[in-house]
């Protein structure tokens, strides 16, 4: 393995790790969004809106996300509605990790059982004060290593992007490969980079779920 | 000693679709009695302590407090439920909050009042029940009798005007029963008006005013623990009562038979 020659990739690896943490964190962004509000919708079991979510999430969570960049890409200009890659990325793994959220969320609000909602009530507290003080944060602590496998399995998802010509770090890899075929220098960047945006991710996800652990359940 | 009407339940139904569990009950409260609930499992005891505090919906019948109703639809519902206290047979305390947090969320949240009365006074009430020390642990690290104390404590940090109690100590052991009743007990001695369901025979006669038996969505004898534990008048609460009792086992002590199960092992 020559070292001097992966020193000189170094920038171009930097450059690649910064757009697939732009695009990454800013599509895990609004999957956060757009699976809170659906899990609310599933939760509270919303006529009509609910199947819509249903569907939606179905479609979503059973189609690879690369066929999802491709109907995106390629697919809507067709309709006359054509949008650059970056936003095509972000857009992707917002509906992917959407419907991977909605149903992260739910499944936590749903753990927590409904005679807790009955001794809030007992205490006079009304349905907001309830959703707010007793149910979210139990459903959080309940929800969080779900939540960061997501995130994770999200930031990985990022390395199909390349597929779009988004020079993300795979991207970049393969690029390189072609020109120069260095190819164990390059592919071992590559996974050194995705452990550099990975592990923090990881380790702060254990973290918090230690501090919330005092919320689960049993004695 | 018995004062005002306070909760005044007239013709009371409920039933889960084709089941009818609560059929035709009617009772009155009156300021500072204690009433006492006993029936046979599913008899619809907790479901007509659930609906005394607006968390069933009822089919027929009326429940109010000082004129108001008690519905889960009614306006004031969350006005009511705070003059009317429920503790739950599985505590439910807040698992995320630390104890003192149990007792002042609500307090602060719903009546907003002042914190630092509200955590004296939260303080004081976990200092008479002997949990002080415990103010900054979670429900998790308490056990079920102490869990179940805390319930307690919080649902009188709302100052409640009546009191449900939900076989509050079905679920703890025999050793910790005690702690439990013990409170409600001195509860009882200030004279709080309260309505109990247990299965602890012996605590009934010792707390009630009043015994109330059901079975089968009815009220089947309304007596002083007097007259029911000594004295009932009913056939089915004889046979209720018969089955808390236990006669000596006569043990055979002729040869004859100890052979005949020898043979028969």
């Amino acid at each position: 393995m020559n070292f001097e020659i992966m020193k000189s990739y170094l920038p171009l690896y930097k450059d690649a790790m910064l757009l697939t943490l732009k695009i990454g964190w800013l599509g895990i962004f609004f999957s956060i969004v757009i699976g809170f509000v659906c899990a609310l919708i599933r939760y509270n079991r919303i006529p009509l809106l609910q199947r819509v979510v249903g569907a939606y999430i179905e479609l979503f969570r059973n189609t690879p996300l690369l066929v999802q960049l491709f109907f995106l890409y390629f697919g809507l200009p067709n309709i006359g509605i054509s949008i650059d890659a970056q936003s095509c990325g972000v857009l992707g793994l917002a509906l992917i990790g959407g419907a991977y959220m909605a149903e992260t969320f739910r499944s936590g609000l749903e753990a927590i059982d409904k005679i807790q909602t009955e001794s809030a009530l007992s205490l006079g507290m009304n349905g907001w004060q309830i959703f707010i003080h007793i149910i979210v944060p139990q459903a959080v602590a309940v929800s969080i290593p779900a939540f960061v496998a997501n995130i994770i399995f999200l930031l990985k998802e990022t390395s199909v992007f390349s597929a779009i010509s988004l020079m993300d770090l795979m991207f970049t890899a393969k690029d390189l490969i072609g020109l120069y075929y260095k190819t164990i220098e390059c592919l071992t960047l590559l996974v050194v980079f995705y452990m550099i945006i990975l592990i923090p991710v990881s380790i702060l996800g254990s973290i918090v779920e230690r501090k919330v652990r005092y919320a689960s359940f049993g004695d | 000693m018995a004062g005002k009407e306070l909760l005044k339940i007239e013709h009371l139904k409920k039933q889960y679709d084709e089941n009818v569990v609560l059929k035709d009950i009617s009772i009155t409260v009156k300021q500072g009695e204690v009433v006492v609930i006993v029936g046979p499992s599913g008899c619809g005891k907790s479901t007509f302590l659930r609906c005394l505090n607006g968390l069933e919906t009822i089919q027929g019948g009326t429940i109010t407090y000082e004129g108001e109703s008690v519905e889960v639809k009614s306006k004031n519902i969350t006005k009511i439920r705070q003059k009317i206290g429920m503790v739950f047979q599985s505590y439910e305390l807040f698992p995320h909050k630390t104890i003192l947090e149990n007792v002042m969320l609500s307090p602060i949240l719903v009546q907003k009042r002042e914190k630092n009365e509200v955590r004296k006074e939260a303080l004081e009430l976990l200092e008479r029940v002997g949990l002080a020390d415990k103010k900054d642990s979670y429900p998790r690290q308490l056990s079920g009798g102490q869990k179940q104390r805390v319930a307690i404590v919080r649902a009188l940090c709302m100052h409640p005007e009546v009191m449900l109690f939900d076989e509050v100590t079905a679920a703890l052991d025999p050793e910790m029963v005690r702690e439990v009743l013990d409170v409600l007990l001195s509860l009882a001695k200030q004279g709080r008006t309260m309505l109990i369901v247990t299965h602890e025979m012996s605590f009934a006669k010792a707390i009630a005013d009043r015994i109330v038996f059901l079975d089968k969505g009815l009220i089947v004898e309304e007596a002083s623990p007097a007259e029911f534990f000594e004295n009932p008048k009913t056939e089915r609460a004889k046979q209720f009562l018969s089955t808390f009792t236990f006669d000596k086992v006569e043990k055979s002590r002729s040869v004859d038979d100890v052979k005949a199960v020898e043979a028969y092992v």
